[in-house]
């Protein structure tokens, strides 16, 4: 149970602190949609697959039918949604220029889907480029910034300042410095995913208890070995749980700057096609964009439970 | 033994600036001499600066002014002292095993650690196991740390400050938060690690009777800012039994000692200088 919190509060916390500092990336990321849904999904799992736990066999069958039942509703949600959506657009004729209907864009998905795969590709090498740098940068800074206090002072509101910018703003500068193309796009997502992650990992290192810390320190342990020991550890939960907001920002980002300055990537063909008023194009894109944003959640959410399983009931040891 | 083991002199320590409004004196110009090998114990009433004496010798804290001598050296510097710490709280690591939680101390202290990778691994899980079936936790080795007691956890932790046979074993209340029989029966587990490995010991405890059982020595401090008001040598002999601290010697040092600390909580210390009543409430938090 604790878990749950302790994930939740690292969840909320760097989703709050850009929130009050960036509207663009809040504005983007709750577009994103995925990201709330998908958190709860991921924070109660974790307690239903806990192998501390060693339930009933009878117990787990049924919880298991339960996730499944859950899964099914999910999907018959989303499925419902579509032909809600096809049905709407039927009975009061909306115009395919303005809604596109879902069989429209399934229909240019598959029809234009060779030549849009490239662009998904650039976009999710982009992406994942972007959030590798980004994670890479928020995990030093992090730790720097949690470790030392003359550090966190000092730093700390330089970031808070420099995370308010809205990265709108950025990409004009980056594409000065490097031109059009990647680079800006990679650079956009690494900026915008950095900050939750330093947030997260900052949080997790100050999370180590007091009397631990002494009982190492006695021991004539130094700094990197606290750090090393205790420390890394400790932030690791929070460091996945930064991931899952990280993966979409840096999304965002690529797609931000595609938008603007690329020549590839799904971002560019979105905004091509809208200049020809190619709608359902349009949507086609949006529809991958979603999907890619779905998979990379699911896959850093699973990492994370692979990795932090202990933190499932741990945590209740350290506040005991 | 002219040379004391643990020396504080004179040590004032004060939390804040001197001169603000909010600074603490805690310390106050205390003295505290301790033998190789003593089993001292220190009582007194919340909040007195029992932890801090505790952390001025653990070189976890600086004195505001004064010198603290262990082992013949200054603390502060890189003093190679060996030693042991154990809290109230036992503080596990959830992500490692027990075994691993009570080797940590190998993995940093030298010499264990330069041989910690090396072949010394295996030997080292060894003598952690050993120390915990001393404890009576033979075979808990492998579980976490969650899927322990509280009172199981606090042995892990015992075993945790010995493992690396520190010259010098630090309790701040250990048993604290334990029921009463599994108090006493640590007390008789850790009577026989003392005997057996005879570091010197210093114990903050608010059990009396804990103190009585356990200590060669025991230290009764004032209120804040904490002295040493007085010091009994306890001279039952070993090994103590649980039905001894209920004998009646026993129970006379009890209760001369509760008189001596309910004394010092009542005396408004003439020394205290700044409201010393307001804080109680906020001092338990603190230590
Ligand atoms: N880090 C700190 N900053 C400010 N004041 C402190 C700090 N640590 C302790 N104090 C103060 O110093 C005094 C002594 O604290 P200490 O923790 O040594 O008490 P204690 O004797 O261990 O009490 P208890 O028996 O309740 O554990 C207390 O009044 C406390 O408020
Ligand atoms: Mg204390």
């Amino acid at each position: 149970m604790n878990t749950a919190t302790t994930i939740d509060d690292a969840l909320t916390a760097p989703a709050g602190a850009s929130s009050a500092a960036s509207p663009t990336s809040t504005g983007a990321a709750s577009s994103t949609g995925p990201s709330p849904a998908a958190a709860t999904a991921s924070v109660t799992t974790p307690r239903i697959t806990t192998p501390a736990m060693k339930p009933a066999a009878r117990k787990r069958s049924f919880k298991l039918s339960r996730k499944l039942r859950q899964r099914m509703l999910s999907a018959i949600a989303i499925v419902s949604m579509f032909a809600l959506w096809e049905l709407a657009c039927i009975v009061f004729n909306i115009s395919g220029l303005i809604l596109p209907r879902p069989s429209a864009i399934f229909a240019v998905l598959l029809e234009k889907g060779p030549l849009l795969w490239p662009h998904a590709m650039q976009t999710l090498y982009t992406t994942i480029t972007g959030f590798a740098l980004g994670v890479l940068a928020g995990v030093v800074i992090g730790m720097i910034i949690g470790s030392s206090r003359f550090a966190y002072d000092v730093a700390y509101p330089l970031l808070v300042g420099f995370s308010s910018i809205p990265k709108v703003a950025v990409v004009p500068i980056f594409v000065v410095w490097f031109g059009a193309g990647t680079v800006p796009a990679i650079l956009t997502s690494m900026v915008i995913c950095t900050f939750p992650v330093v947030v997260n990992v900052a949080t997790g290192l100050a999370h180590t208890e007091p009397e631990l810390q002494d009982v190492l320190k006695v021991l004539g342990a130094r700094k990197l070995d606290i750090l090393w020991n205790v420390g890394l550890p400790r932030a690791l939960p929070y460091l996945f749980a930064s991931l899952k907001i990280a993966i979409t920002l840096a999304f965002v980002g690529t797609v931000l700057s595609e938008t603007v300055a690329a020549n590839k990537g799904i971002g560019n063909v979105m905004i091509i096609a809208s200049g020809n008023f190619d709608v359902p194009l349009v949507f086609a894109g949006l529809f991958i964009l979603a999907a890619m944003g779905i998979m990379l959640y699911v896959i850093s959410s699973l990492v994370e439970q692979r990795v932090t399983g202990w933190a499932a009931r741990g945590n209740e040891v350290a506040m005991g | 033994m002219n040379q004391p083991f643990i020396d504080l002199r004179d040590v004032t320590v004060r939390f804040g600036a001197a001169d603000s409004e909010t600074s603490t004196l805690a310390l106050d110009r205390t003295d505290l001499r301790i033998d190789t090998g003593d089993f001292v114990a220190l009582v007194g009433p919340s909040g007195c600066g029992k932890s801090t004496i505790l952390k001025l010798i653990g070189g976890l804290l600086s004195p505001s002014s004064g010198g603290v001598i262990v082992d013949g050296r200054e603390v502060g510097g890189p003093h190679r002292t060996r030693i042991g710490l154990a809290f109230q709280n036992p503080t596990m690591l959830p992500w490692l095993t027990v075994r691993e939680n009570v080797m940590m101390p190998l993995k940093i202290v030298e010499p264990f650690r330069q041989h910690y990778r090396a072949k010394k691994k295996g030997e080292y899980a060894e003598r952690a196991d050993a120390l915990l079936a001393q404890v009576g936790l033979t075979g808990m080795g492998d579980k976490r740390p969650w899927q322990l007691s509280g009172g199981m956890l606090q042995r892990a932790s015992l075993c945790r400050a010995l493992v690396h046979e520190p010259q010098l074993l630090l309790l701040d209340e250990p048993f604290g938060a334990l029921d009463q029989f599994t108090r006493e029966e640590l007390w008789g587990t850790m009577q026989n690690l003392w005997m057996t490995q005879r570091p010197t010991v210093l114990l903050v405890t608010h059990d009396l009777r804990e103190a009585a059982y356990l200590a060669t020595r025991i230290c009764v401090m004032s209120a804040r800012p904490g002295r040493i008001l007085e010091e009994r040598n306890v001279e039952f002999p070993r090994p103590r039994s649980i039905e001894m601290s209920y004998a009646p010697e026993c129970a006379e040092l009890v209760q001369a000692l509760r008189l001596r600390i309910a004394e010092a909580r009542s005396d408004l210390s003439p020394r205290t200088t700044e409201p010393s009543v307001s804080l109680v409430g906020a001092e338990k938090e603190a230590a």
